[in-house]
Formats: C-alpha cells, structure tokens, sequence
C-alpha cells in the first residue's frame, strides 16, 4: 500500500543551494578520501538534486519502501554525488561522508547495495545499470505495478560498452516507458574526450535508431531537468533518454572543461596552473560556497 | 548397500536421458509453486529446454536475444524486485560471456540469480571446443555466496533445479547436453551442499560429478571383480563444499580419486584437493581435462580421448592403490 507520501515542493532557488551544498560536500569527502572521481561527481549535483529533491517518490526514512520511485547509478564511479546527496536527502548523517573510501565504511569506493540503505545496485563496472532498471521494469510489469519509475544515470563514456545497447534493444522491445535514462554527456573519459576515445556521435540518432524518443537538456539546470524528465513521464510510446549536456567539475572554474579532473581528487596533484595543494582545494570551496562569486559564503 | 534408492545398473537396460531434460521439468515445476520464479533465455529456448516453462508461464518469460551480458543483469533487477530469475543459455557463453556481471550484479548484491549453463563439458559433442564449456566450473567455484551444482543426471537436475528456486543466494547449474545415464530414482535424495555415497567402498574413493558419476560406479562395478573395494561419492554440490563427506570417505579408504569432464585446474579436482590438502592429505588423483581444448566427435569419442571413461578411472585406482 502506498503511504501518506507528498513530496516538499521546493522552489529552483532553493534546489541550486542544496546543489551548491551538494557541491561542496563532495569536494570535502573527495579531499578528505584522497582519491576518487570528482569532475562527473560535480557535474551531476544539479540532476541529482532534481532527482531526490524534486523528482522521485521516495523516503529516506524508509528505503525499501515498496511504492518508491527507483534510481539506479549506472555510472558507479560518480558514487559521491550519490552518497552525498542520499546524506542530505536524510538517509544518512552527513557526517558519515567523511568516511568515503575509508576502511570500514558503509561509503565504498564503488557503490555496494548491501551495505548502505538507499543504494538500489552495485555499480562501477560499465555498462550494466540500464539492463537492471530493464529487469527491474519488467519485474513491475508482471506485478501490474505501473505507479513507478525507473530512473538511470549512463556516463557518455560509459556507452563504449556492448551491454548498455543491449539494455536499450530490449527496453525498446518491451516498451518499458517506465525506465527513464539520463546521459551525463559531459564528452569527457579517462583517456581523453569521449570523441577522441572513441566517438559517441550521433549519440541522438543513435538512440532514435534504437526506439527511444531522445530530449537534449542542459544538465545543469534543474528546470530543464525537472522539465524533461516530466515530458519523459508522459511519452509512453517510448522509453526516454535524456541527453543531458552537463559541465565536468561544474561548479569550480579550473575544473570545469579539463578532462585531468575525470580520475584525480581535489588537492592530490597538482595541475599545470592550477594553485597548489591545500590552496586548490580552498579555491575550490570558495568558489562553490559563493555560488562563483554570486552569494556570500556562510563560511565567511 | 544404502537407501538413497538408485537404480540398479547391473539389472537390464539403462535408462538414458540428457540431463537437460531434467531442468526442464525441474523448472515448470519451480513455475508452478512460486509464482515469483521467472526465466530469461537468449535464443537457445528449446536447446536449453526452458521452452516448457516458456509455454506454461508466457507472461513470466522474457527473451532476451542473442546477449548474454544482457541476460544475467536483467535477471539482477528482477532479481532486485523479489523475483527469482532463471537465465539459460550454453555455458560457454553464460558464463562465458558474462561472469563479470553476475559477479557484480548477483554474486556482490548477493540475490537470487540463477545461471543454467547446458551444453557443459565434452557432452556437448560434434559442436568443438569453442562450445563445450570447460571452465565453468573453476569460473563459478571462485565467486562469493554463489552456489554450484553440478546435477549427475536428469533426475537430480530436476531436484537441484527445485532446491535453487527455494535459495536466496546466486547459483550455477551445469547442464550437459547429449543424454547420459539415469542413475538416481525419484525417491533418491538431494540436499544443496550435501555429497552423497553412492557406492560404499574401503581402499579408494572416487569422488565425480556430472555425467563422470556413472562412469566412476561402472569402474567401481569393474574394480570390484578386481578384488579393490571402491567407495563412490556424488559431488553434485561443487560449493558449498562437503568436505566432512570427502574427509570421512578418505580416512576410511586412505586414497581419492577425482573426476569431471572439466578442465582439470580449478574444477571439482582442485576443490578436493585444497580440502584433502589442508585438512587430511591422502594420495589424490585428479582426473579431466588435462589444460588443453576440446574438439569435435561424440561424446563417448571425447571421452575415450580424454581417458574419462570408466576404464581409465579403473586404471587410475589400480595404481594409486598399489601405492597408497
């Protein structure tokens, strides 16, 4: 049975400070790991802030409720804007984050469902959370439950692997409308840019060729996103990919763009131009505490 | 001898049925008592034999084509949702194909998902080495909460089948496809994780699993008139692992032989030696295939090339009894 759920309406203003704090608190758990990804982790705060804030049908106190809207993190790596933002969300003291990738931690590197509540899969090898929101979906078919939906996040990267098109021949054929995926397209991997690496383009068409009706967003503005993933809800047709076009390391001005920061975590190693170590990483709170310039920091 | 009811292969024909077979109808039956049993196939639906439950439960079947990685992680979400996914397809590609996914999706979220592996082992025949899988067992053995049966014939598969949909955690089952001999009865029992005597015996054990069980009991049939009493263990359950079964069965003949129509490094073999190793040494003869490749030809052919029929184990336990 569904519970008494309504979701607190917030307005974007007050959406983009939880993304700011988002932020903020991904740069300290990142510093204070010493490694792990920062600039898709940055890059996805604004989607995620929708997705927890705005979005989804879930509750923290709760979650394995039986009515919840889904999230599954496809792209495992981006594990501390998930983390981060389930803290805030309420699913676990924010306190906690400071122990990412620490020995003993409920915070793994890669994300693990059995350790932490709120986490709907294990993640971080590519390619395989589309085909398990697809099994996921399949399963509420059977269960005549059509209340819900399946929300993924794929790195653009990430679709170099054969699995993910194989999820998408086989949510097309079943039409799954419920799953709704979401591209971090932020042209970015480890080796490089995505179309140097290995070219996604036309990453649109190539959806399409496959039966999904595709939106182009920018990623990083929580009205879009709110929006698409709306419009998404009312295809049903079609699943729907949402091709958000987002920033890597959004939010820090010598992050943003450079494709260094996909594997190297704030303050670790020094980046030709970039200020040193501990001033880096100040830099970088600085700059998202203010909002770029924009407010004044409560820290100040 | 015991009362596991077998069936008594030195009184007329024996019956011979792939092993398939059995978890077919193991599977229709696991449909019928629990609804939450579902089953995903990639293309292989009547070779598998998952096409009786197919047919029975059309709205609990989910063809997932040509895509092994795909099959495996679908199952993962139904999986996560409460359902318990049986996925078939020929072993050399499930697993073969797809073991990193069921690591990371069944075998670390610890869930119920189910691989059937048919067409295991030289019993797969005239279709050559890129299809008969023999490294399964070693691939499976390896992962954590995962459970591994390796049934002996279509009668035991059918039973393992049942036992897997009533377990929460990931299993493996290894399925062969040409028909082998029937060697248990309806009333012969199965237990996940239990290894059975099959044949009592004080100066040797063999200990088999899969299609290799018979062969080991016509050996004991042809060692007995050589005056060496050999003890027969049923090894269907790979992992969890009886070693109490193994070690009191050793203690007792002092000698152990293994065999499987697997590679010999990491399978059944390996998995008594590290038991007998560290707990109770005794000589140990591994018999499979020796690091080498499959081919084409009949499955008594590949047996006989390989030296795993019941003549070459009968050899094997002359010789290791005469030294023990």
């Amino acid at each position: 049975m569904a519970k008494n759920y309504t979701s607190k309406k917030r307005t974007i203003e007050d959406l983009e400070l939880i993304a700011t704090k988002i932020r903020e608190d991904i740069i300290k758990s990142l510093e204070k790991a010493g490694s792990g990804h920062s600039a898709g982790p940055l890059g996805l705060a604004d989607i995620f802030t929708a997705l927890y804030f705005d979005i989804m049908k879930h509750d923290p106190k709760d979650p394995t409720w039986d009515q919840r809207d889904i999230f599954i993190l496809s792209n495992g790596h981006c594990a501390p804007v998930l983390y981060t933002t389930l803290a805030h969300a309420g699913y676990f003291e924010i306190a906690e984050l400071s122990t990412l990738r620490k020995f003993g931690s409920r915070l793994q590197g890669h994300p693990e469902r059995e350790r932490l509540p709120g986490i709907e899969t294990t993640s971080g090898p590519l390619g395989c959370g589309l085909s398990q929101a697809a099994g996921m979906a399949l399963a509420m078919k059977i269960n005549k439950d059509y209340h819900r939906w399946i929300y993924c996040t794929l790195g653009d990267g990430e679709q170099n692997e054969g699995n993910v098109w194989e999820a998408a021949m086989l949510i097309a054929k079943y039409n799954l409308h419920n799953v709704i995926a979401i591209t971090d397209r932020n042209n970015i991997q480890i080796d490089g840019t995505t179309e140097h690496v290995m070219p996604l383009e036309d990453l649109r068409a190539k959806w399409e060729s496959f039966g999904w009706h595709v939106i182009d967003i920018n990623g990083n503005d929580i009205d879009s996103i709110i929006d698409a993933t709306a419009m998404a809800r009312s295809i049903v047709e079609k699943p729907v990919m949402i091709l958000a076009h987002t920033i890597p390391g959004k939010g820090v001005d010598f992050m943003e763009g450079d494709y260094h920061w996909h594997g190297i975590p704030v303050g670790i190693e020094d980046v030709a131009g970039a200020p040193p170590k501990n001033e880096q990483a100040k830099s970088a709170l600085h700059q998202l505490r203010t909002l770029e310039g924009k407010i004044r920091s409560e820290h100040e | 001898m015991n009362n596991l009811h077998l069936v008594d292969l030195t009184s007329g024909e024996v019956k011979m049925e792939p092993i398939r077979k059995g978890f077919g109808r193991g599977l229709l039956e696991a449909g019928k008592i629990n609804d939450q049993v579902v089953a995903l196939c990639a293309d292989l639906t009547g070779s598998t034999q998952i096409s009786l439950f197919a047919e029975a439960f059309p709205e609990r079947f989910i063809e997932v084509g040509v895509a092994e990685q795909n099959l495996v992680t679908v199952a993962a979400g139904l999986a996560a949702m409460g359902k318990i996914p049986f996925t078939s397809s020929y072993a050399a590609f499930s697993p073969g194909r797809n073991w990193e996914q069921f690591k990371t999706t069944a075998c670390i979220n610890n869930q119920p998902v189910k691989i059937v592996g048919s067409h295991a082992g030289l019993y797969t025949g005239p279709d050559g080495a890129t299809h008969q899988m023999l490294e399964d067992i070693a691939l499976m053995r390896c992962l954590p909460n995962n459970v591994v049966v390796v049934p002996c014939d279509s009668v035991e598969a059918e039973k393992a089948t049942l036992a897997l949909a009533a377990d929460k955690r990931p299993g493996y089952i290894r399925l062969a496809r040409d028909s082998s001999a029937v060697l248990t009865t309806d009333k012969t029992p199965f237990e996940i994780g239990k290894a059975q005597v099959f044949s009592e015996g004080s100066d040797v054990t063999i200990v088999a699993c899969g299609t290799m069980v018979y062969q080991a009991l016509q050996a004991a049939e042809q060692l007995f008139l050589d005056g060496i009493d050999a003890e027969v263990i049923n090894m269907s359950t790979i992992k969890p692992f009886d070693a109490v079964t193994l070690i009191q069965s050793a203690r007792k003949t002092g000698a152990v032989i293994t065999v499987e129509e697997a590679q010999i490094n990491g399978g059944l073999g390996s998995a008594v030696a590290e038991a007998l190793g560290e707990e109770f040494p005794v000589p140990l003869k591994r018999m499979g295939v020796k690091d080498r490749f499959g081919e084409s030809g009949t499955a008594d052919e590949l047996l006989n090339h390989f030296g795993l029929t019941s003549s070459h184990i009968a050899i094997q336990a002359h010789a290791i009894v005469k030294n023990k």
